[in-house]
């Protein structure tokens, strides 16, 4: 360690006007954003526990499902794309908030965030756009599995539609994962977000049709999320089941707003 | 190197030093459990203020509280004439907790650059990392840190806003003897510059070297302040020391009642093979200790070091506390 006396610190920066010394610009601002983003994207990446399962997961998934099993049918191959994109875009959202945030809870590492000056819409900011990164890497892949192996063809107009419903679908999930980062203990969050993730994405139809289900399944299939978002990028390429366009979003937003609240509540009853 | 025993220097910088923060008539209890009783403090700056006391004393909650992660029940809390925990209080101040371990995949120079990122006016990079003794290790990863590179990485995270108020909870754990001295030359070297710190401990050495005011915090109550000089002063009392033979294995009660009645003893205490007199006139007891007992060996007499006047101090209170 250093033992000089050699530093010197600007004094003036100590003892610099008073008014002056706890404002910050909106560069500074806009810059912190950026970092918090930017060292968010890198630690999840670097972290192949979580950008493995994240990022390959849902394209491995259709490759079997969606390629292997379902022999040259492109009519099956666009559906099930549509669905193991919600299921892909679901996954970074739930496990980057809920699991991501309830490890760095438990390290006490958020602790230290707290006490500092970082404000908490930057933590929320950071990873909203983190898993929002994945999402695009999700899809990327998904698409060349589809486009490649199975046949699928859209045009450009939907593959935009397309991303840009599953990309912004993400951000109920992203809410709830939220929730569960906030409340989980550390060691059983990424188990619990699993088992949260995982039979949600069955239930909803986005691993096999619902029409394979059976018919109890099929209806309680409304009251899930992923469900709704699925219905939403469905009907971008005509295979929805004719529920509006309307109703499916008012749930969403509803589901967010619930999510929403329930954060805030879990924020609060951190801090008393 | 230097670190002067800090009795000098609290005066010296007086002068200059003003309240940066205070605590007045604070409460907290937890539970029915008082964790604070009525605290009032002052923070200067350019001094250093060591709060020390035994687990579950009240250091950490005092702690939270003034960074405004707890709310007092009762009484006022000021920082730099702000509300505790508001933004223009944390952009003025840093923070050294203890946490179990950091985010594991980003390195050192990239933790830096993002603590520094959240304050208007960052210390330089270079300084930072100089500050904490980091040159070298800038591309580690934080996983791969011992015990000791760890509290550095801290140390140097909570002084990225140029802090004008510190805080340094226990913050030599793990750290080897020197990696702790050239800490101990930073805490100075920042209190030079005019920051104000706030440092709890347990090595009380590093309080007494570091330290222009110490608060020993006891159940929640402030039960002695003053300089290091002071707190000795006020347990003023010579240790007697020596073994007595064989008698180790006796029951330690009895061992206390035996020496309890020697002329001028206060207290009495066994720590190991050793036996302990806390003498309020250390000729008298040693002239009736060497009557009675002639055959006591290893005697060494020593006015009370900061760990006898702290552990004398605490026990004092919790007796009366008993009674």
């Amino acid at each position: 360690m250093n033992n000089s006396n050699t530093i010197v610190v600007s004094s003036n920066a100590h003892l610099s006007n008073h008014s002056a010394a706890h404002r910050m610009t909106a560069k500074q601002i806009a810059k912190l954003f950026y970092l918090e983003t930017k060292f968010e994207w890198l630690k999840s990446i670097r972290n192949p526990a979580f950008a493995l399962p994240a990022t390959l997961f849902p394209a491995i998934f259709y490759l079997f499902f969606g390629v292997l099993m379902n022999q040259h049918n492109p009519q099956a191959a666009t559906f099930l794309l549509c669905t193991y994109g919600t299921f892909g875009v679901i996954g970074p959202a739930l496990f980057s908030f809920g699991a991501g945030l309830a490890v760095e809870r438990g390290q006490g590492w958020l602790d230290i965030k707290d006490a500092s000056p970082m404000p908490a819409s930057a933590q929320v900011v950071s990873r909203l756009f983190v898993s929002m990164g994945f999402s695009i890497i999700v899809l990327v892949t998904l698409g060349l599995v589809a486009f490649g192996l199975a046949d699928v063809s859209l045009s450009l107009g939907q593959v935009w539609l397309l991303s840009g419903i599953l990309i912004i679908g993400g951000l109920p999930f992203c809410l709830l994962g939220l929730t569960l980062g906030l409340l989980l203990k550390a060691e059983s969050a990424p188990a619990v977000v699993n088992v949260i993730y995982l039979p949600l994405s069955f239930l909803s139809g986005l691993w096999v049709p619902l029409s394979l289900l059976p018919s109890y399944l099929q209806s309680f299939a409304q009251f899930l999320p992923p469900y709704h978002l699925s219905q939403l990028a469905l009907k971008v390429v005509g295979q929805d089941a004719g529920g509006s366009v309307v109703q499916h979003l008012l749930i969403l937003v509803i589901f967010s707003i619930l999510f929403f609240a329930s954060a805030m509540l879990a924020i609060k009853k951190k801090t008393t | 190197m230097q670190y002067s025993t800090s009795a000098v220097s609290s005066y010296s910088s007086e002068a200059s030093s003003k309240v940066i923060t205070s605590l007045r008539g604070v409460h907290k209890r937890f539970n029915n459990k008082i964790a604070l009783n009525n605290i009032d403090l002052d923070i200067h700056s350019a001094q250093v203020l060591a709060i020390l006391g035994a687990n579950g004393a009240g250091k950490t909650t005092l702690i939270n509280i003034l960074l405004g992660r707890l709310n007092a029940d009762a009484g006022a809390v000021s920082v730099f004439g702000y509300p505790a925990g508001s933004l223009p209080a944390r952009r003025q101040a840093g923070a050294l907790l203890q946490i179990a371990s950091l985010p594991e995949t980003l390195k050192i120079k990239e933790h830096i650059a993002l603590f520094r990122s959240y304050y208007p006016q960052p210390m330089a990079y270079e300084n930072v990392i100089e500050y904490a003794g980091l040159q070298g290790m800038e591309n580690r990863y934080s996983t791969k840190l011992s015990g000791g590179e760890k509290q550095r990485l801290l140390f140097a995270l909570s002084i990225c806003g140029n802090p004008k108020l510190l805080f340094l909870d226990e913050p030599s754990v793990g750290m080897d003897v020197q990696a702790r001295k050239g800490l101990w030359q930073a805490i100075l070297d920042l209190k030079a510059a005019g920051t104000g710190i706030v440092l709890t401990t347990h090595y009380l050495e590093e309080a007494d070297s570091l330290a222009d005011e110490i608060v020993l915090l006891n159940q929640g109550d402030i039960i002695q302040r003053g300089t290091t000089c002071q707190i000795k002063a006020s347990a003023s009392h010579t240790t007697i020391r020596f073994s007595a033979g064989n008698t180790v294995d006796d029951f330690n009660t009895d061992i206390a009642k035996r020496y309890q009645n020697i002329a001028g003893v206060e207290q009495v205490r066994i720590s190991g093979k050793f036996i302990e007199l806390f003498s309020r006139n250390a000729n008298q007891t040693l002239a009736a200790l060497l009557t009675l007992y002639a055959d006591i060996q290893d005697l060494t007499v020593s006015s009370v070091g900061l760990e006898d006047a702290f552990i004398q101090l605490n026990e004092n209170v919790n007796n009366q506390g008993e009674q």
